[in-house]
């Protein structure tokens, strides 16, 4: 499979070469990209499609609908979109603040955004336990409130949470550097208020920037596993995400089951990569237009 | 704290910049700040000497070794892919180089748990290699070589995907003018490429090394966490906090706390200097 693709795809690429140039090696890194790619990446995913095939469909149809794995479907994309739209507002706060005011430690600040992409995500995971834990840093005041975190969904959350953030501030960050800024005055010399400005200028020239980071977020959350198994609890029905029963299923040698439910979430990365794509588009030719 | 002010006259109000700042700087201490300090805090708990302690046992330098073997294999390996990519896609124009690109950012939109199964699908016991595999005595799952493989399979898209906008941007004028003036291609690309790019490829490799280091979902699907023998760093680290080990189990995660934040470090100052750099990758 992986040979006849690299040909197909070296016939595309060698016959229909648009311009002349002198520039050698196209042929052998060409090669090689395809090669690796379809040993490291694309015969591997395939694999998932071929051994989901070996169920018949209507055991297909019970694993990836059965009572528990529907509880995690609903607690994975549930926490995952509302982590993400929690995360689309202090993103956008934080993108804002990061590139439009000026105050100590701001270097600092910007550095740390990315901290959760660069922090393994067990560390995470341990670390925000530790935290919400009925005896940790924050949890010993929520608990006497009556607020449970560590080991209920709200746990999932603050994890995701975590992971999200990064997403939305640096899509966003970019486009408000870039924002003309006399637009703005334009606005307020017609009247408008920094409100109206904000509501009627800025926000629809953000938006589609803001739409991309909420769907990363979003993406990101529905395969996050390291940072959210320590916090969850991982309680079937309650706190258990998709990526814990794929894991559950294969320490119990369920492959075929494991399988088939990771072609449930694969397809449904695949379908947020595409609206990402397709979101990306529409925000380039936005920041063309303004 | 000082509230912001801009030069430019359309801001907020200041009341609105105090709310704002406070609640940005508010989330991000809270979420990103707090779990940082935690883990420090959690790892002295019990003072120096426990700390010290937990990071000399054997298992947590073969666990150091092992990951810094994975990342020795799976981060050159990927830098190559990467600038065979870059070179190929950014230097050239043909059909499917649109699809090409998607493809090699699938492993970003895959879970870490599917990056792991789809390895036991192929190479596991069960898996369409398996037999032969065993036949022949090659362990790949639940030993190194899966590992390996996995963490490939996380950092795939790191090296390209900064390489790519920069070679693009960057254009074809120079090598061609190298090429004309008869260097060969391998000149050319170490003369006047890679010095183009040398900045980029840091970044990507940093960034490459940083999440093959800390990988934990997919390392976790293939290891078998066999002590001493398939523990990485981060998966040493979930057997101690398993075993309640809380001191030893974050003295551990606080190496690759540094390790995040010498990555972070380096990154910035990166950015900082080679902005213009940089930002032909943002802009693409």
């Amino acid at each position: 499979m992986a040979s006849t693709l690299s040909m197909v795809m070296g016939n595309m690429a060698f016959g229909r070469l648009k311009r002349h140039t002198v520039i050698p090696g196209f042929r052998v890194t060409l090669a090689f990209t395809l090669l690796y790619l379809a040993i490291v990446v694309l015969v591997p995913l395939s694999s998932l499609f071929f051994k989901a095939s070996e169920l018949s469909p209507h055991e297909l149809w019970e694993t990836i609908s059965s009572e528990r794995v529907m509880h995690a479907y609903k607690i994975s994309f549930g926490i995952s979109f509302l982590a993400a739209a929690i995360n689309s507002v202090f993103g956008l706060i934080i993108a804002w603040i990061l590139c439009r005011y000026r105050f100590p430690g701001k270097k600092i600040v910007d550095a740390m955004v990315d901290l959760p992409f660069a922090l393994p995500t067990a560390v995470a995971g341990i670390a925000l336990t530790a935290l919400y834990a009925p005896q940790g840093w924050v949890g010993r005041y929520l608990e006497p409130m009556g607020i449970h975190v560590a080991f209920t969904p709200l746990g999932i959350l603050i994890a995701l949470l975590f992971v999200g953030l990064p997403f939305i501030v640096r899509t966003v960050e970019p486009i408000l550097q870039d924002a003309d800024r006399e637009l703005e005055e334009a606005a307020l010399s017609l009247g408008a208020t920094r409100w109206q400005t904000f509501r009627l200028v800025i926000f629809p020239s953000i938006f589609p920037a803001l739409l991309t980071g909420f769907a990363m977020a979003f993406a990101r959350g529905l395969g996050e596993y390291g940072s959210v198994i320590f916090i969850a609890g991982n309680i079937p029905k309650l706190s258990e995400i998709v990526p814990l029963v794929i894991v559950i299923k294969l320490e119990q040698y369920d492959y075929a089951g494991a399988t088939a439910i990771a072609c449930v979430m694969l397809i449904a990365s695949f379908l947020l990569l595409f609206i990402i794509n397709w979101l990306q588009k529409w925000n380039q030719k936005q920041t063309r237009n303004t | 704290m000082t509230t912001g002010h801009t030069r430019s006259p359309v801001t907020e109000s200041p009341l609105i910049q105090c709310v704002l700042m406070f609640l940005g700087l508010g989330f991000m201490a809270v979420l990103v700040l707090l779990p940082l300090a935690s883990v420090f805090a959690e790892a002295f708990r019990s003072g120096w000497k426990a700390y010290h302690d937990a990071l000399v046992t054997p298992q947590a330098w073969s666990a150091v070794r092992l990951t810094l073997l994975v990342a020795a294999i799976a981060v050159p390996l990927n830098v190559l892919f990467g600038l065979a990519a870059s070179w190929a896609i950014a230097k050239f124009d043909f059909v499917g180089r649109g699809l090409l690109m998607t493809f090699i950012d699938l492993p970003f939109s895959v879970s870490p748990v599917i990056s792991g199964l789809i390895y036991v699908l192929l190479f596991g016991a069960n898996g369409w290699l398996g037999a032969w595999l065993s036949e022949h005595d090659i362990e790949i799952i639940f030993a190194v070589p899966g590992l390996v493989i996995a963490t490939i399979f996380v950092t795939f898209p790191f090296v390209a995907r900064e390489l790519i906008p920069l070679m693009e941007e960057q254009g074809t004028e120079e090598e061609e003018a190298a090429i004309m003036l008869g260097a060969g291609g391998w000149r050319t690309f170490f003369s006047v490429t890679l010095p183009n790019i040398k900045w980029g490829l840091f970044y990507g490799v940093l960034l490459c090394n940083a999440r093959a280091m800390g990988e934990f979902g997919a390392v976790s699907v293939v290891s078998g966490h066999i002590r001493g023998k398939t523990d990485t760093i981060p998966l040493h680290v979930e057997i101690l906090y398993n075993e309640y080990n809380f001191v030893a189990a974050f003295a551990v995660a606080s190496l690759l706390t540094i390790l995040a934040l010498v990555t972070l470090l380096l990154k910035t100052l990166i950015e900082f200097k080679f902005a213009p750099e940089i930002k032909a990758r943002k802009k693409a």
